[in-house]
């Protein structure tokens, strides 16, 4: 079968959904690969690139459609692109099917099988084929890019002849992929970096980058975000409240704001208002990555820049991954790949749309005629374990006080233990000949000799000990040797077999661990 | 003589406290076992000359001969077969034992006789049988039932160290495997004992004496063939605890204080390491030795995400760009003798500046301390071979952690997942490492039969094959 890849036709989209590296891993899996002529112009992959890669360059749109049985592209097809497919055909794309109805009977009508990259589920499984993912890293990069390259002043602190520098102060709000990607750059670029989010788990991921996270003062158990697939869920109001409070608090002292809270399929919420934006120095930045859903700041105007009248500039672009079209296009291509790995599990280069995968019926929006949106719930929820109870650090009384009480026990264990054992003994002197206590006080004292010296041995002697105790546990030998020299034959019989083995024990045992010592060296 | 023979006892019991208490580190462990050694001749030529003077002619050749067979069997020996070596030899002392009990119970026969006859014929007696003509009634009959104890943990601790034996060189399906009725049988085979006991201490012959002893053997023989491979290590240093059991009981049974204190010491050391070898697996004595793993409380956890393979050329890269490596080695290894390539592995990365360390996890082998020993064989300096404890902390820096043969004591689940029938169980966390790879022979689970979830863990990548052939083609990669 033949994976097409078209050129982009949405104005200012410079991704593209086949790379020269991802073409060559898609022709392992048994397929051909074409592009249309330029479609990796603006990514900076020449025609000539796909050629050397063993490439079909086709000059149209036209050509390209019908001669692939398979489309990869990037943006949600327009409805001319729509008309171009056909029964048999199978696209790949982001398609948007929860705002996208008119697409989907497009395709329907069609028969074409549509699978949307957005809805790949976010299980560990499906990782590699995450565009949403993989786009987001990339935004949450530029985003701090983009604030530095409008933010008058350096990340981090100097102190240089010319005088001091201080440090940038960014605010990251929601750490989810971008969110933590922004985190990454913003740390590694030397900004003191503060990061929230409504989910308390991700605490942990935030200070991991190097953040820190900032707490709320408020009590209220917060939903795993990861039961809705890693994204927060609606806050109540008091929550609410709590939050903006925060912000407020922290509008005069940073420099840089990035926003990356969504909702799945609602309007992003509202978090930096305007009297956040007016507290704000001038000069300062604000990036929305949310701007295509109306944005967390109101002043936000989507795909532009602005500046507000106390000097703050509020970036509203929607477009950072394709800024940055080389390194989206590698990893979208690379998801797109893997995505036809999980479709040609025989690599025969023939797809098998397997409706029972979890994860391709997931991303599927049309098949065979039929809308398949919304899919059922994933068979595997990934649900993050529990958080662990967090042991309270126990005051110094407290901790006095568990030790007398271990203590105590342990004395209370030692005086049962030796009263026992000392009843016990006495009893059996009531009983026993005196001849047998004798031996049984050597016998009791060697135990605990015992006990006390064993605890003693190393952990990687445990091998040598037991075969030193072997050898030594042949002194059975005396016994026999003791009987050997009795007058009946059987006696004399057993006891030079017993002398025999215990014989190969001492010697065998004596040498073998002397052997092992040997080998243990120090370096 | 006596005194004489009594004071070499003395020093020679100082001398195998000594011995043992010297295996607290690896230096002075080499100084120790020479304190064994000259015990050990002390002991044996005090015997010789003092009440084992009668048959020279038949002792001496004899210890010579057994000594030459050892020696050879002890020089011979792979590394990797030492579990098989240690429960070969307690076979032995169990089996010594049981057969210096029959004999005392012989002599005890020929004391009375001679006591009958009068004092001539107790002067024909050997020194033993004097002893025990010396006897009053009450001490006849505690020997008896010290000789009976003897021969009884005598036969458990000889077909318990066969069936170990057997199983630990494959000769025996290392499965755990238990007759129609189980433990019951083990029980009414118990029973049978004691009740065979009383009717020794009544009649004094030899007919409940063989019973004792064929019960005795059966329990040895059952109760370690319900035993899985992974538990080997606790029977066997239970094995060895019983040997010592067995050679203090007739170490009552002949007054011999030497040899209660060295059966005392053993015995305990033994039980000891069985001790430790349950602690680390979070399982109970018992449960172990009833076999199998108990019962659990809910389903397991669903283990989802996949098992990525990576080849040799991945590993040596990811190795090359690394800093620090922990190496976690288990019976795997020892399977595929892998030990020296991983040697050979940790000499290239040390000379290349890296900082190589092993993590052995206490019931890692067959045996406790295997993993130890066989790296001591390949020449892996011990003081880069850490314990759990110690290295445990330091996963969470460690840049790649290799899995080598091991699977259950690096399970997760032991920590993550109530319901698993290990939980609890303490595991070396190599999962926190920024990359593991493991090394195994193909997809299936370890001994317990539980998934491992490490294997599904995002930064695990699965080395499959042969530990040997793996680790060839991953040396030719790296310089």
């Amino acid at each position: 079968m033949k994976i097409g890849t078209p050129k982009e036709v949405f104005e200012g989209e410079n991704r593209v959904a086949m790379t020269p590296d991802s073409a060559k891993q898609l022709m392992k899996l048994g397929y051909e690969c074409a592009v249309e002529a330029g479609a990796g112009a603006n990514a900076g992959f020449t025609d000539a690139a796909y050629e050397a890669a063993g490439v079909e360059v086709l000059k149209t749109p036209a050509a390209l459609w019908k001669a692939s049985d398979i489309v990869a592209k990037v943006r949600q097809p327009d409805a001319a692109e729509l008309k171009r497919l056909t029964k048999d055909k199978t696209l790949i794309s982001f398609f948007n099917p929860a705002g996208n109805d008119d697409g989907m009977s497009a395709a329907k009508a069609k028969k074409a099988n549509v699978i949307a990259m957005e809805m790949v589920p976010r299980i560990s499984r499906a990782q590699k084929m995450d565009a949403l993912s993989s786009m987001a890293n990339i935004a949450g990069y530029r985003a701090v890019i983009e604030a530095g390259n409008n933010f008058g002043r350096f990340f981090t602190g100097q102190i240089t002849a010319a005088g001091k520098v201080p440090p940038a102060k960014v605010l990251v709000v929601g750490a989810g992929v971008a969110g933590l990607a922004a985190i990454g750059t913003s740390t590694s670029l030397g900004a003191i970096t503060l990061a929230f989010d409504v989910r308390p788990e991700v605490a942990e991921q935030v200070e991991s980058m190097g953040a820190e996270f900032v707490y709320l003062d408020f009590e209220e158990e917060q939903a795993d975000g990861a039961a809705t697939g890693g994204y927060a869920a609606v806050s109540s109001p008091e929550f609410r409240e709590a939050q903006l409070a925060k912000f407020r608090e922290l509008a005069p002292e940073v420099d840089i704001v990035i926003t990356t809270a969504l909702i799945p399929n609602r309007e992003a919420p509202e978090l930096w208002t305007e009297d956040m934006v007016a507290a704000m120095k001038p000069g300062s930045v604000i990036v929305d990555l949310a701007a295509e859903k109306g944005g967390n700041c109101k002043l936000t105007v989507m795909d532009e820049k602005i500046v507000t009248e106390n000097g703050v500039t509020i970036i509203g672009y929607t477009d950072f991954p394709s800024r940055m079209a080389s390194q989206a296009s590698t990893l979208y291509a690379t998801n797109i790949r893997h995505m036809m790995t999980d479709l040609t599990p025989e690599k025969d280069g023939q797809i098998n749309h397997d409706m029972e995968d979890d994860v391709i019926r997931g991303a599927t929006v049309t098949f065979e005629g039929d809308i398949t949106f919304p899919p059922p719930p994933p068979k595997v929820a990934a649900i993050a374990a529990k958080p662990k109870e967090v042991v309270p650090e126990l005051t110094r009384e407290e901790q006095l006080a568990a030790e007398t009480a271990a203590f105590k026990a342990q004395t209370k264990q030692q005086v049962m233990l030796l009263g026992g054992g000392g009843a016990l003994i006495l009893l059996l002197g009531l009983v026993a000949p005196a001849s047998f206590m004798q031996h049984f006080i050597v016998f009791v004292l060697a135990c605990f000799v015992g006990f006390q010296v064993i605890w003693g041995v190393a952990h990687s002697l445990h091998t040598p000990l037991m075969a030193v105790t072997n050898a030594i546990s042949s002194i059975i030998i005396l016994g026999a040797l003791m009987q050997i020299g009795s007058g009946s034959f059987l006696v004399i019989l057993l006891a030079a077999l017993s002398v025999f083995m215990a014989g190969i024990n001492i010697f065998g045992g004596f040498l073998v661990t002397r052997r092992m010592l040997a080998m243990f060296q120090k370096s | 003589m006596i005194g004489f023979t009594t004071a070499a006892y003395v020093v020679a019991a100082v001398l195998f406290i000594l011995s043992l208490g010297g295996l607290n580190n690896q230096e002075s462990a080499k100084r120790a076992v020479w304190y064994g050694i000259s015990g050990m001749a002390l002991a044996v030529f005090a015997t010789l000359i003092g009440p084992g003077s009668g048959l020279w002619l038949l002792s001496i050749p004899l210890i010579a001969a057994g000594g030459l067979i050892g020696y050879q069997l002890a020089s011979k020996v792979e590394m990797t077969q030492m579990p098989e070596l240690v429960a070969g030899m307690h076979a032995l002392v169990g089996l010594a034992a049981v057969f210096v009990g029959y004999n005392a119970h012989f002599e005890i026969g020929n004391a009375a006789a001679a006591n009958a006859m009068g004092a001539d014929a107790v002067k024909e007696l050997g020194s033993f049988g004097q002893l025990i003509a010396k006897k009053s009634a009450v001490e006849i009959s505690i020997l008896f039932v010290e000789l009976s104890l003897g021969v009884w943990i005598g036969a458990v601790t000889f077909t318990g160290s066969v069936i170990a034996y057997g199983k630990l060189s494959g000769k025996v399906s290392s499965n755990a495997e238990k007759l129609p009725g189980g433990h019951m049988l083990n029980a009414g085979a118990a029973a049978l004992s004691l009740v065979c006991l009383i009717w020794y201490l009544n009649t004094g012959g030899i007919l409940p004496l063989l019973i004792l002893t064929v019960a005795a053997l059966f329990i040895g023989y059952h109760l370690i063939m319900g035993i899985g491979g992974a538990d080997m290590p606790v029977v066997v240093s239970m094995l060895n605890s019983y040997s010592g059991w067995a050679a203090a009981a007739i170490g009552f049974s002949l007054g011999n204080d030497l040899l209660i204190v060295v059966g005392a010491l053993v015995g305990s050391s033994g039980a000891i390491l069985s001790y430790i070898m349950c602690k680390a697996m979070n399982r109970s004595f018992v449960s172990v030795i009833l076999g199998g793993f108990g019962g659990t409380t809910g389903p397991a956890m669903e283990v989802e995400g996949e098992q990525i393979a990576i080849e040799a050329d991945g590993v040596a890269s990811a190795l090359d760009d690394a800093d620090s490596v922990v190496i976690i080695p288990g019976y795997g290894m020892a399977v595929a003798q892998a030990q020296q390539n991983v040697a050979e592995l940790t000499r290239r990365l040390r000379a290349k500046g890296k900082t190589v360390r092993f993590a052995i996890h206490p019931v890692a082998g067959r045996l406790p301390g295997h993993m130890n020993v066989l790296l001591a064989e390949a020449k892996v300096p011990y003081d880069i071979v850490l314990e759990m404890d110690e290295i445990n902390d330091d996963f969470p820096e460690t840049d790649v952690a290799i899995v080598i043969g091991s699977n259950d004591i690096v399970n997760p689940a032991a920590q993550e997942d109530p319901n698993s029938p290990i939980a609890g169980m303490p595991v070396l966390e190599c999962w926190k490492a920024k990359q593991v790879f493991v090394s195994k022979r193909g997809q299936g689970t370890g001994y317990s039969g539980i998934e491992n979830p490490l294997f599904f863990k995002e930064n695990t990548r699965m080395f499959y094959g042969d530990a040997k052939a793996s680790l060839d083609k991953l040396l030719g990669m790296i310089d």
